[in-house]
């Protein structure tokens, strides 16, 4: 492997003949298996060995002939055919004095250039396709929670849906509502409902009713008919809300009462259609005061879990994603 | 050379040619047996240490990942209906599944602790040191690289310690202040966890993420390559992969390069 000097491999005609067995017992493979194929090998066979035979006369100590080059070798520049490779000067001419822009460096700056827009031309829809699709068309949803009637006023119920079926049980949700009977809004009656998300205000653990279940008031698990798929109702009697993840304690408004949280669960927002609970998006909430039909809810644009809505560490978030 | 070479000699010999004949042939054309012996039979310190192998053992563990994460995703199924059952299967039927998803598993953990412990020799050894800076902090791109694949892997198997450790760890990003909203969303594929979630994840985890560790483990071995690695800081030999006699003023200038001055001497006499 030390050596410098050039070897030539020891020329053969043999590898031809290789190629044409191989092709002989291919088209055999198909017209006569048994015969051409066999006949395919066999050139393919001898074919070979020559040309082993002649690979590797080096190795076996024969000293290998290369035909000299007998044509004239042009002399560089000397006009007609052009230089031989060893021979000849740059392969451009050196720019000239006083040249600032020469050739090379148009060629160069152009390749670079060309280069440059193609790989932009390729980057800009890909990295779009990775990074946008999570940003736009944020799907909003509409949960149909069954007749109005079937929740009992003042009672909590852990409801579990599905906010859009096509998705499968990866879009099951989770919220606790409750019936605060109705109230009149500009002289009208409106039934008001709170509905509380079970998704932690620290990092979005599923957060539970801190109480006995429903059984002990007599009261029975029940399956709204909703538009979306089946809806159960779990009757419950909380205290409070609390978190299995990091210990974070709600009362029954949702209000941070202990633990990490940063501030209250968020909370759905519905309509009343035909008589039936619908529900919305979500929204964030700082902090309830006051009860039920009353509360007065400190409501922000909904944000992740861990977000800040209000004092000086809201700063921290300036421009939220697009939400719907 | 005048004796005679005896019969067994002459048939050594042509064993020797017949196998470095292919070896030739592949040198002549690519240099890539140089290459390679120039990769592997390096000159180091004669006093090198036990603790320098585990920059290797960290290169095996990542390996060892790689291959048995490739027959893993033979298997694996990355949809919210198919994840959890495909995981299963590979556990209780696919041959030997137990043993790859295992290795995978375990091995995990292995390349992270291997690579903290290897990181730990080359801060107590002093390693990161000039002009080894560079590959000190192509080492931390690794080490945060190797975090994200623990991450983006722990989602797949699609149980609920997964999904619930992948939801606080999406929020935990979404809690860093100006973008971590932002990396939430892209991370989640929206604003809820959903089957894009679970694609998106397995996509890090096997192209991209492994993909770029692997170029810098590339340029991190360029590196060791280049610089040679350290002599141990007891090392009361001249560390490095030459020994050159430099003139006294070179060394006097930068002693740690190639020949760092034993501890208690002055570094060129007078300065
Ligand atoms: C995928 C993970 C990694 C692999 C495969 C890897 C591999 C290696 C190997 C094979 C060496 C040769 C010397 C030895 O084995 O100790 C080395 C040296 C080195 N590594 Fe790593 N490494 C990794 C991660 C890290 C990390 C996390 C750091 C530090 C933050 C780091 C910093 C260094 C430095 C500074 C050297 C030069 C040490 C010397 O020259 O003595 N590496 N690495
Ligand atoms: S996620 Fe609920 S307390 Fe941490």
């Amino acid at each position: 492997m030390q050596d410098e000097e050039i070897h030539l491999p020891p020329p053969t005609l043999w590898p031809l003949g290789f190629a044409i067995g191989i092709a002989v017992i291919l088209v055999g493979l198909i017209i006569d298996p048994l015969w051409i194929s066999s006949i395919g090998g066999a050139i393919t066979l001898v074919f070979g060995f020559l040309w082993i035979r002649d690979a590797s006369a080096e190795l076996r100590g024969h000293r290998i002939v290369v035909e000299p080059e007998r044509r004239q070798v042009v002399e560089a520049g000397a006009g007609q055919v052009g230089p031989s490779a060893q021979a000849g000067g740059d392969a451009m001419p050196h720019p000239a004095p006083g040249e600032r822009f020469p050739r090379s460096k148009f060629l160069e700056a152009s390749t670079l250039g060309l280069g440059g827009v193609i790989g932009g031309l390729i980057t800009v829809p890909v990295a779009g396709f990775a990074v946008l699709p999570s940003f736009l068309g944020q799907k909003r949803h509409r949960v149909d929670m069954g007749p109005v009637a079937d929740y009992k006023e003042g009672q909590w119920y852990v409801a579990t849906f599905n906010t859009d079926p096509k998705e499968g049980d990866v879009a099951r949700r989770t919220a606790f509502v409750r019936n605060n009977g109705s109230l009149a809004v500009s002289g009208r009656q409106e039934p008001s409902f709170t509905i509380i998300s079970n998704r932690c205000a620290h990092l979005g653990c599923p957060v539970q009713a801190n109480g006995p279940s429903g059984a002990i008031l007599g009261l029975k698990s029940q399956t709204e008919k909703g538009a979306n798929g089946p809806v159960t109702l779990n009757p419950t009697v909380p205290a409070g809300f609390g978190c299995p993840c990091h210990g974070g304690q709600y009362d029954t408004e949702g209000n941070r009462t202990a633990g990490p949280p940063v501030r209250a669960l968020d909370r759905y927002d519905y309509e009343i259609d035909n008589g039936r609970l619908v529900l919305l998006s979500t929204y964030s909430v700082s902090h309830v005061d006051g009860q039920g039909a009353q509360a007065k809810i400190h409501k922000y644009k909904s944000v992740g879990p861990g977000e800040h809505v209000d004092g000086p560490e809201q700063w921290f978030y300036p421009i939220n994603p697009p939400h719907h | 050379m005048a004796r005679q070479l005896s019969r067994a000699q002459v048939r050594k010999q042509r064993m020797q040619d017949a196998v470095n004949f292919p070896l030739d042939w592949l040198e002549e054309r690519s240099g890539l047996v140089g290459g390679v012996r120039y990769f592997l039979f390096r000159k180091v310190p004669g006093d090198t240490n036990w603790m320098q192998t585990l920059g290797s053992a960290t290169l095996t563990a990542f390996l060892v990942q790689a291959i048995t994460g490739v027959i893993l995703a033979m298997y694996y199924k990355p949809t919210p209906n198919d994840a959890y059952a495909s995981i299963q299967n590979i556990t209780d039927h696919v041959t030997m599944g137990w043993l790859v998803r295992g290795m995978h598993k375990w091995g995990a953990s292995v390349f992270i602790i291997l690579m903290f412990l290897h990181m730990g020799r080359v801060f107590l050894f002093g390693a990161y040191k000039y002009p080894r800076e560079l590959n000190w902090v192509i080492g931390v791109l690794l080490l945060t690289m190797g975090m994200m694949e623990g991450f983006t892997g722990y989602l797949l198997p699609w149980d609920q310690t997964a999904y619930w450790a992948s939801v606080v760890g999406i929020n935990l990003n979404g809690t860093a202040p100006f973008l971590g909203p932002w990396l939430a969303q892209f991370l989640r594929s929206g604003q809820e966890i959903s089957g894009d979630t679970l694609t998106r994840f397995y996509s890090l985890h096997m192209l991209l993420v492994p993909g770029g560790i692997m170029a810098l483990i590339g340029l991190h071995l360029y590196l060791v390559i280049r610089l040679g690695v350290t002599s141990p800081p007891w090392s009361k030999e001249a560390a490095g992969s030459e020994l050159v006699e430099e003139p006294a003023a070179a060394t006097a200038a930068r002693p740690g390069l190639t020949r760092p001055v034993a501890r208690g001497t002055a570094a060129g006499g007078s300065e």
